[in-house]
């Protein structure tokens, strides 16, 4: 495994702050390593504007091992860049071409403001979060392990919907800014396990309120959401939540 | 009452009547079909439908009042949608890319296709409606061959047709997926339907106008 090294033009979105109109800035990354990651490469970029004296490029990492959902921003109008499945910190260099051209973009959405640069307040999803992602438990000892019988489908298809990690990805890339995909996947990892029915009606209730009160758009099925989430989150998950609000709805006493 | 105004003001609320009003329009393209290819059983077949038809009296005004409370239902939130939507995206993408096998043509067009076919719909009442054109001394034959005489009418036709099938292709399953009918079980089904059901509509109504014309 040797790499090579590539030569990039970055037309990067600079912005100092949320009220600042915001500019293009063109850079060259010179000599990149085929095996640097995406942010390793912006890592490169950003020394060399520290050591010539500029302000480096903000952007949003964590775990750099794709879990944690905090990187990404818009490559050539990819959230999170060409590949499926992929989060920005797992993407790397050898996905592209000497010469290629790169632009990056912070994630556009009237709900996630930009706060510098790449970075985005995504703290919409908190709010969302806080109205109805969430089960009641009494404290105490731990319940016996398998003390609910929970079916081995209805394991995985939670597990399938607790794979979301938040990145904001799905706002991105609807045409409509909607969070649809990110709403039902935390409805339904709840929705599907005998813990989280008891307060099923509400929290659906709930959390379309608050997806709504932070100015999200609505979803029209284009699913662009599903084609870039990282996590190949379905948008059969959305079915689901569309499902639970219309029972909340018209078949509960919230 | 004050719950029902709550679900219907979210915005899966107002999908879900976009929806169902959507599936009603679906519901009378298929029985308008299904009659309207009585033209291909001759000249009285057709005339007979129609007269038929009216004869059903009260029952045929609920439906159309029936399907004028569902149009303009499915417009307003239409128009509702459409600017809610732009308003969540104030700052557009230098490069707005497809990941490709998401969003489509159909999908992409359903406000402009929308808004064509209301206008088609406004002209077709226009042109061949009961409540409209006077039927006295002309049979539906009639009036519908001179319609269709017209060759500018007759494109417009025609072309509404395609136009009515590519809103159609996306309007089906999205209103499946939308009011929570979604499973791996028949899912494929819906998707296939879709664009069947699309082929079908765009195909069988552009032929009645060509076999009205070469009925004479
Ligand atoms: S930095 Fe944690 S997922 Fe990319």
């Amino acid at each position: 495994m040797s790499g090579k090294n590539i030569n990039l033009t970055l037309k990067i979105w600079r912005q100092n702050s949320p009220e600042d109109r915001g500019r293009w800035e063109i850079f060259q990354a010179k000599d990149i390593s085929t095996e640097a990651s995406f942010l390793e490469m912006l890592d490169i970029v950003n020394e060399q504007l520290a050591l010539a004296g500029k302000e480096p490029v903000a952007f949003d990492h964590d775990c750099r091992e794709g879990i944690c959902g905090t990187c990404g921003c818009a490559v050539n109008g990819r959230p999170h860049g060409p590949d499926r499945e992929t989060t920005l910190c797992q993407l790397h260099m050898r996905r592209f071409q000497e010469g290629d051209t790169l632009v990056i973009e912070p994630y556009r959405a009237r709900a996630f403001p930009v706060i510098k640069d790449l970075v985005v307040d995504r703290s919409a999803f908190d709010g969302v979060i806080q109205a109805g992602g969430f089960v009641s438990v009494n404290t105490g000892q731990a319940q016996d392990a398998n003390n609910l019988p929970v079916p081995r489908d209805d394991a995985e298809r939670a597990m399938d919907a607790a794979a979301c990690i938040g990145c904001g990805a799905c706002v991105a890339a609807c045409p409509n800014a909607a969070a649809m995909l990110f709403v039902s996947a935390k409805v339904s990892h709840l929705a599907v396990l005998p813990q989280g029915r008891t307060e099923a009606a509400r929290r659906a209730l709930s959390m379309v309120a608050q997806m709504d009160a932070a100015g999200f758009g609505n979803c029209t099925n284009h699913k662009e959401c599903e084609v870039e989430c990282p996590k190949g989150i379905s948008i059969s998950n959305i079915a689901r939540l569309n499902r639970e609000f219309i029972k909340a709805g018209l078949a509960s006493k919230e | 009452m004050i719950w029902v105004a709550r679900i219907f003001s979210t915005s899966i609320g107002k999908k879900q009547l976009m929806a169902v009003t959507g599936i009603l329009f679906l519901v009378f393209l298929t029985t308008h079909l299904l009659g309207n290819l009585s033209i291909y059983g001759g000249i009285e077949a057709f005339n007979a439908y129609a007269e038929h038809l009216h004869a059903l009296g009260k029952l045929l005004v609920v439906a159309e009042v029936g399907l004028v409370v569902a149009l303009i239902i499915h417009v307003t939130l239409a128009i509702i949608l459409f600017f809610e939507n732009r308003k969540a995206r104030p700052i557009k993408y230098a490069v707005d890319k497809s990941g490709g096998g998401g969003r489509t043509l159909s999908s992409q067009t359903m406000p402009f296709t929308g808004l064509l076919i209301l206008a088609f719909v406004g002209l077709h009442l226009a042109n061949l409606s009961h409540h409209i054109v006077d039927q006295t001394n002309r049979t539906i034959f009639q009036i519908a061959y001179e319609v269709f005489a017209n060759k500018g009418i007759l494109i417009f036709y025609l072309a509404s047709m395609v136009v009515v099938g590519l809103h159609v292709r996306h309007g089906l399953w999205s209103a499946f997926q939308t009011i929570g009918a979604n499973h791996p079980k028949y899912m494929p089904f819906i998707e296939w339907l879709s664009i069947f059901f699309a082929v079908i509509v765009a195909v069988g109504f552009g032929s009645l106008p060509l076999a009205i014309l070469a009925l004479k």
